[in-house]
């Protein structure tokens, strides 16, 4: 017990406004989003992640988005487990034919008004597994799209801005 | 000639037949009649050895049938055993009763390349979903990859069990986190399991087939792609696969390089896992502090090569980023950080009395089951398996044993602690393994020119990905074109593991354990 409070104590406060190249610009982004969310969702925007048929890829970097570094609780971002709950539905793929039906269903219970955001340059536009028998492309070919992230994968900054932007538009 | 190669030579001598178009030389491709097939392997499991991927190719396009190829390792050997399905009778005998991995290999392969597995006990389609028309197998040369699939009814037949209080409870494909898709079919008595049905292809996005109308350089991004957090491993794997029909031989600063990243991605991947395991188990503080440890990793990768997960780092001849004295020096730094810290989070994990609760005994993989079902990787070495392709197949420069000594953990308890103490002894080697790279690396280019296979040959690659092996197979056709690529994840043959490691836990330890195996399922859903 006596280790982890060291540790923590040594640690400190980690969260940061953002990687030098980035800092100033998600600076900003951080400010906008937390007036956003506090305006529009009452301090508390509700995320349900949604693997419609990634690589993984694009998981790794939204997990990023809940390591103490980038700490998205702090803007009012929260993930839920369940679509019932959620404000926004955060969706990576290519829509794998054999998700398709998955994904309506996640989106039909999800409540309206609800935003969906398509991460990553196949959930954009299938990216390099295309559109074949199994890969269905992009989100949008199968539900409607509010804000697209491309990127393989998005990083994180990338991703807080596009969500941004979803709550903004 | 090779141990397994003798093993079957003795009994079946007349009747096999060595192919030459199979690259590297070392990995030898033996053609045996059908019937003779089951013998083969037969054989092969009295000389020990492992089943590691089994897969059919359409060959109408060379005037043949369909092959089934059925690779077996042991030691530092690989084995591929042929036998060949006439167009008009695509059928071959199961393998399946001499070996438990087959199980799935060739539910697969009668799904998707339509061959049946004579003797198979089990025939309910895999990968495929009761909603595909019946005759659509993708793998086939004569189905359109680029049309849609239309819908039909259908309904997957699960496996039940009755009595009195038992009951089910069905897990995805949506689950609870941010977490890929796959579906689990608990059978439960109370808070005991006793049965756990896994069903996956939800990430099923024809990856195999994609490969076929693409060039051999645009295959290493799809490769990079098969399982996002390994991307290193299989874009190596394939490179290597291709260099070995090509005669290219990567620079050797490349290979160091390619030692580099590859050691970063398991260290990352670890750091993660560890985390998220002792999350599971409600210790939060872990999984925040490795983290961060984590992120640290990340973003040098950015900051240094340009991708935070390296990325389309590996290509067919070499490597597309390179590092410089700064950039080393940065590293080091980096290292002695990541060191110090984590050591102190070790001490804490081995200190907390009520995580080695939840942790010890739980989510149990035996060796004997582990070797019978031929898991690999972190897996098989927490079960009592020392199996490393870094040791037992090494391309350069892990094959430099006397300066860089590779040590592999075992642990034989094969359960999560084991699997957790496996990952936290593999980062400190990693880093051990780094600090030696950059103090040997070599001068010189990164990148050799790549030739174009010739018609009709193999490549094969096996590589020590943080899961664990990684196959990659190809085939050339014709004219020398992409006529087939075989990609085998660990996760293929680990989620047997897991199905297996689960009955008799409680419900809530499933994630747990889940996670301790820690499975791709777009690696495994290809």
């Amino acid at each position: 017990m006596i280790r982890i409070a060291r540790q923590i104590l040594r640690t400190g406060i980690v969260t940061e406004p953002f990687i030098p190249e980035a800092r100033d610009q998600i600076r900003e982004i951080g400010s906008r989003l937390t007036a956003r969310i506090r305006k529009r969702f009452r301090g508390s925007l509700t995320i349900r992640q949604v693997d419609a048929g990634s690589c993984n890829g694009c998981e790794l970097e939204i997990h990023a988005l809940n390591n103490p570094i980038y700490n998205c609780e702090r803007f009012g971002i929260h993930f839920t487990a369940s679509p019932r709950f959620a404000d926004l539905l955060l969706v990576t793929g290519p829509v794998a034919h054999n998700m398709e039906i998955a994904l309506r269903r996640t989106y039909d219970a999800t409540p309206s008004p609800k935003l969906v955001v398509a991460v990553g340059d196949c959930g954009v536009d299938g990216g390099v597994f295309g559109r074949g028998y199994a890969s269905l492309g992009g989100i949008h070919q199968v539900i409607p799209v509010d804000v697209a992230i491309a990127g393989c994968p998005p990083t994180p900054w990338a991703l807080l801005t596009g969500i941004l932007q979803a709550i903004e538009g | 000639m090779s141990l397994l190669h003798d093993a079957i030579a003795t009994a079946l001598d007349a009747e096999i037949r060595l192919d030459p178009s199979q690259h590297p030389a070392s990995v030898l491709l033996c053609q045996v009649p059908r019937e003779k097939f089951v013998e083969a392997a037969r054989l092969l499991k009295k000389a020990y050895a492992l089943l590691a991927a089994e897969w059919a190719t359409d060959e109408t396009a060379f005037g043949r049938g369909y092959g089934i190829y059925a690779c077996f390792r042991w030691g530092p050997e690989y084995l591929i055993v042929k036998t060949e399905a006439p167009a008009e009778d695509p059928t071959f005998p199961s393998l399946t009763r001499k070996f438990v991995p087959a199980y799935r290999f060739e539910r697969q392969i009668h799904s998707l390349m339509g061959v049946t597995p004579v003797g198979h006990p089990d025939l309910r389609p895999w990968i495929k979903f009761e909603d595909w028309p019946p005759d659509a197998w993708p793998l086939r040369k004569s189905f359109d990859p680029s049309r849609p699939l239309p819908r039909v009814p259908g309904e997957y037949a699960w496996a039940r069990a009755e009595g009195e209080g038992v009951y089910e409870i069905p897990v995805g494909p949506v689950h609870a986190g941010i977490i890929e898709p796959g579906h689990f079919r608990f059978q439960a008595v109370g808070e005991s399991i006793i049965n756990l049905e896994e069903r996956l292809g939800y990430v099923h996005k024809g990856i195999e087939k994609r490969f076929e109308g693409l060039s051999w350089q645009e295959g290493c991004r799809l490769a990079a792609r098969i399982s996002g957090d390994t991307t290193v491993a299989h874009s190596l794997a394939y490179a290597m696969a291709l260099e070995s029909m090509t005669a290219c031989q990567p620079p050797p600063r490349s290979q160091w390089l390619r030692a580099l990243f590859l050691e970063r991605e398991r260290i990352a991947n670890h750091l993660g896992d560890i985390g998220a395991i002792a999350n599971d188990a409600a210790f939060a503080f872990m999984l925040y502090q490795m983290m961060r440890l984590k992120e640290m990793l990340l973003r040098t990768n950015h900051q240094l090569f340009g991708h935070r997960l390296l990325m389309d780092r590996v290509q067919p001849g070499g490597v597309t980023a390179d590092i410089d004295a700064a950039g080393r020096a940065e590293m080091l730094a980096e290292l002695d950080i990541l060191a110090r810290e984590f050591e102190r989070l070790v001490v804490i994990y081995d200190e907390s009395p009520s995580l080695e609760d939840r942790v010890k005994d739980t989510g149990v993989l035996l060796p004997e089951t582990a070797r019978e079902l031929c898991v690999v990787g972190i897996v098989a070495r927490a079960s009592g398996m020392n199996l490393d392709c870094r040791i037992f197949n090494p391309f350069p420069p892990y094959d430099q044993y006397e300066s860089l000594e590779l040590n592999v953990p075992v642990m034989v308890t094969g359960d999560v602690h084991a699997r957790v103490w496996v990952r936290i002894n593999e980062i400190r080697e990693s880093i051990r393994i780094i600090r030696w790279l950059l103090d040997n690396l070599p001068a010189g280019e990164i990148t050799a020119p790549v030739g174009r296979p010739g018609p009709d040959g193999a490549g094969f690659a096996a590589v020590e990905g943080w899961r664990g092996e990684i196959i990659c197979w190809l085939q050339s056709g014709p004219a020398g074109e992409v006529s087939r690529v075989m990609v085998r994840d660990p996760s293929s043959v680990n989620w047997l593991g897991l199905e297996q490691a689960i009955p008799g836990n409680i419900v809530p330890d499933f994630p747990l354990c889940n996670k301790s195996f820690n499975q791709s399922y777009s690696g495994h859903d290809v």
